[in-house]
């Protein structure tokens, strides 16, 4: 029989004690080494946004865990493409990360292979965490980052999808359920309009440019969807656009307030959150100053669902961001910036993400974290819908390089039917204004 | 001999005369190189941007993309371009607004801010206090203050049983609804320099007006307005220059809509350069938004010589 003496059941308390320690200290020399690039510095550049600023309040995590030292920015959406276009054009870009909004500068940015392909580095082990876990970003948004020649030229960071708001107490007291269908919707819209009390059933961008992803909403529940087809010839003068184009006119100029000819997406949010309007159409990104009390009287009362249903198909508008390593930066530096996107986009950041209401993250496994979902401000049905808004997502606007140009043509017609033009003949117009523009496009590529 | 004489003198003048050509050309040569730095600068920011801005204007060049010859395609493009056409007209439309309204209501101001009165000295100062206030900021607040539904504008018109208005958000509305916020803006500016003007007046017409037995009327359409004219020309020709070269206001406002009904030269320049990246082409609207400035800034000298040579 062994006894155990008091020195001995010591030394193996000590051992056991130590344990922990010792396991974790093998296991850090096996593991990945966050702190191979410590010492440098990265210049960050993003678009502002409340995403944008998750990050950057949180950086100081990924500096004091690698040793990278971080410069971080975030500019006004416009501003920023346009200084990161001018930028990357001047051949020495003051950035070695940068945010990119896929859906106005993926073509562009790839054609000028502007960023460089993280393939290789993710498919290198020394450089790619084990927990990285590429295979829990969803598919479209992976899809969304690759470029046509097969080169994942960003990592993809947020996904833009158009649902429907609509203020639940006014459709209580109607007694109506939020619509399946757009021509439920504009009846739906129709039905809660009373001007007279300042009460108006439906509220979307009319501002020329910005107007188009509501059209693109319309657009993509017929048959035709897109913009442009297989061959990247533009459609925007079908029976199909010219549907959407009377769906967009009649439900702002008959439902909306008037003045909504110059509403962006900043103005519409007022209205809405001012209970003045019963349904809007816009992107995720609005809930968290819609349900804030101090910003919006209709905090708790908005009600969250899928767009409806088109005459053939069932998509929502999809934009998104990734955020891309600059090829003009140094070996040494893309390494840091690759390390910078694999923090910037763990599971951890894109959580914070969808709790807070800054967006619908690009990872799966936020949206399976049901108790950071149960302790959310935001309701069930918020995160229902972003779930199932993904499994209908489809790009809003197409990918070619002159995004802004084709916006503000096809804009500007939309705008005036708005003030009464016929819709035929103003996409017949900007169809036939744009064309030359994309044909040309498409040749350069 | 006299002839000797002069001759002798008319030597020694011609000698004297050379002699200073001399000092002249030693003293320019010295001073040449001071004028050098000056000369460097003006190459540097004025002369070189011009060639610059005259070349790419005869290239087809998108950033992101090569970029090519395409000699004066631009500027046929240009001519046969609604939208730069109409962003012509509607510059030149609010441009007149801009200059004409500020104008009269600056002069109006300055005879008002003329006379004495008690408090005068912070009435001007509140009346001035707009032109300190950052365009951009000034422009988000009336942007709020426009809105149909919620704008504090349309909540005071209802208070006078007036019916609300579309302000900027309105095709027919929108660029005299600009003109409005640069009313606001720039006349103190207008009444600032015909104040000026107004003290620096002499008293003796008016006196032998007055003794005629002119009419306030007559004197300020005979002596006020004639001697006033200077002051009201550098005035016209500030606002003109101004109001041409608008662009915060209006993009931050309108961002040159609803559709493209206040896109005015400057917008229409800064979309091409800034959002579509064709700098080409927006190097061609520069030059002729550039021709453009020059013909109106002449005529405006042309037609201030023709009023001195008429009142002289």
């Amino acid at each position: 029989m062994t006894l155990i003496t008091r020195r001995g059941a010591m030394l193996g308390g000590a051992g056991a004690l130590a344990a922990p320690a010792l396991v974790a200290q093998v296991d850090a020399q096996g593991a990945f080494n966050w702190r191979r690039f410590a010492g440098e510095r990265i210049e960050v550049s993003l678009t502002a946004n409340p995403r944008s600023q998750i990050l950057i309040q949180n950086q100081r995590e990924f500096e004091e865990m690698t040793g990278i030292r971080v410069g971080s920015e975030q500019i006004p959406e416009q501003q920023h493409r346009q200084k990161f276009v001018i930028e990357f054009a001047s051949g020495r870009p003051s950035f070695d990360v940068i945010g990119i909004s896929l859906h106005v500068n993926k073509r562009q940015v790839g054609r000028a292979r502007w960023t460089t392909d993280i393939k290789p580095m993710m498919a290198d082990a020394s450089l790619t965490a084990p927990d990285f876990d590429f295979a829990d970003f969803g598919a479209g948004a992976v899809a969304y980052s690759t470029q046509a020649d097969g080169r994942m030229d960003t990592l993809p960071e947020f996904t833009d999808y158009f649902i429907l708001y609509y203020n639940k107490e006014i459709f209580a007291r109607a007694g109506l359920q939020p619509p399946q269908t757009y021509d439920e919707m504009y009846e739906t819209a129709k039905r809660l309009t009373d001007a007279r009390n300042g009460q108006y059933g439906f509220v979307g961008r009319g501002l020329r440019n910005a107007n188009v992803v509501l059209y693109a909403s319309f657009l993509l529940g017929t048959q035709q969807r897109d913009s442009v087809d297989a061959n990247m010839r533009l459609i925007t003068d079908t029976p199909d656009a010219i549907w959407a184009g009377e769906m967009y006119k009649k439900i702002m100029r008959e439902t909306a307030p008037p003045g909504v000819a110059g509403f962006n997406w900043n103005e519409s949010q007022t209205t809405f959150a001012q209970g003045r309007a019963a349904m809007w159409l816009d992107g995720v990104g609005f809930a968290a100053p819609l349900e804030d009390p101090t910003r919006s009287r209709v905090a708790g009362k908005v009600g969250y669902a899928v767009v409806p249903r088109g005459p053939a198909h069932h998509h929502c508008a999809l934009f998104g961001t990734g955020l891309g390593i600059s090829t003009a930066s140094s070996e040494r530096k893309k390494g840091a910036a690759w390390f910078y996107l694999q923090w910037a986009m763990s599971k951890q950041n894109q959580l914070r993400f969808l709790t807070s209401g800054a967006g619908a993250p690009a990872r799966e496994s936020p949206y399976r974290n049901e108790e950071a979902i149960r302790s959310s401000r935001f309701g069930r049905d918020y995160f229902e819908t972003l779930i199932a808004s993904g499994r209908i997502a489809r790009p809003g606007l197409p990918e070619i390089v002159p995004v802004t140009e084709f916006r503000d043509t096809l804009g500007a017609g939309l705008t005036n039917t708005i003030g009464g033009a016929d819709v035929a003949t103003e996409l017949r117009r900007a169809t036939e204004a744009f064309r030359p523009i994309l044909e040309q496009s498409e040749r350069a590529s | 001999m006299p002839g000797g004489t002069t001759t002798t003198h008319a030597a020694a003048l011609a000698g004297a005369a050379a002699d200073t050509v001399r000092r002249r050309r030693a003293y320019a040569r010295h001073y040449w190189p001071f004028v050098v730095p000056a000369a460097l600068v003006v190459v540097a920011v004025i002369v070189f941007p011009w060639v610059f801005t005259l070349w790419m204007s005869l290239q087809e060049w998108k950033l992101g993309s090569g970029r090519s010859f395409v000699g004066l395609a631009n500027y046929q493009r240009l001519f046969t371009d609604d939208r730069f056409h109409w962003s012509v007209l509607r510059t030149l439309y609010f441009t007149a607004l801009a200059v004409v309204i500020p104008v009269v209501l600056g002069v109006a101001a300055a005879l008002a801010f003329h006379r004495r009165f008690p408090l005068r000295g912070l009435a001007r100062t509140i009346f001035i206090l707009p032109m300190m206030a950052t365009p951009v900021a000034v422009a988000l607040v009336w942007t709020m203050m426009f809105h149909p539904q919620l704008g504090v504008l349309n909540w005071i018109l209802s208070q006078f049983g007036i019916p609300p208005s579309l302000w900027v958000y309105d095709a027919a509305t929108v660029i005299p609804t600009l003109v409005m916020v640069e009313v606001w803006h720039w006349t103190p500016l207008v009444m600032l320099l015909v104040l000026g003007g107004l003290a620096s007046l002499p008293a003796d017409p008016y006196e032998a007006a007055k003794i005629d037995g002119a009419t306030p009327w007559q004197a300020f359409r005979y002596i006020t307005l004639p001697l006033l004219a200077p002051f009201l020309m550098v005035a016209i020709i500030i606002r003109t220059i101004d109001a041409l070269k608008a662009f915060d206001t209006i993009y931050v406002i309108t961002q040159g809509g609803p559709g493209t009904a206040s896109e005015t030269i400057n917008i229409f320049l800064y979309l091409n350069a800034f959002a579509y990246y064709n700098m080409g082409y927006a190097s061609a609207v520069v030059v002729v938004f550039f021709a453009l400035i020059i013909g109106l800034a002449m005529l405006l000298l042309w037609s201030r010589e023709r009023f001195r040579d008429a009142t002289k």
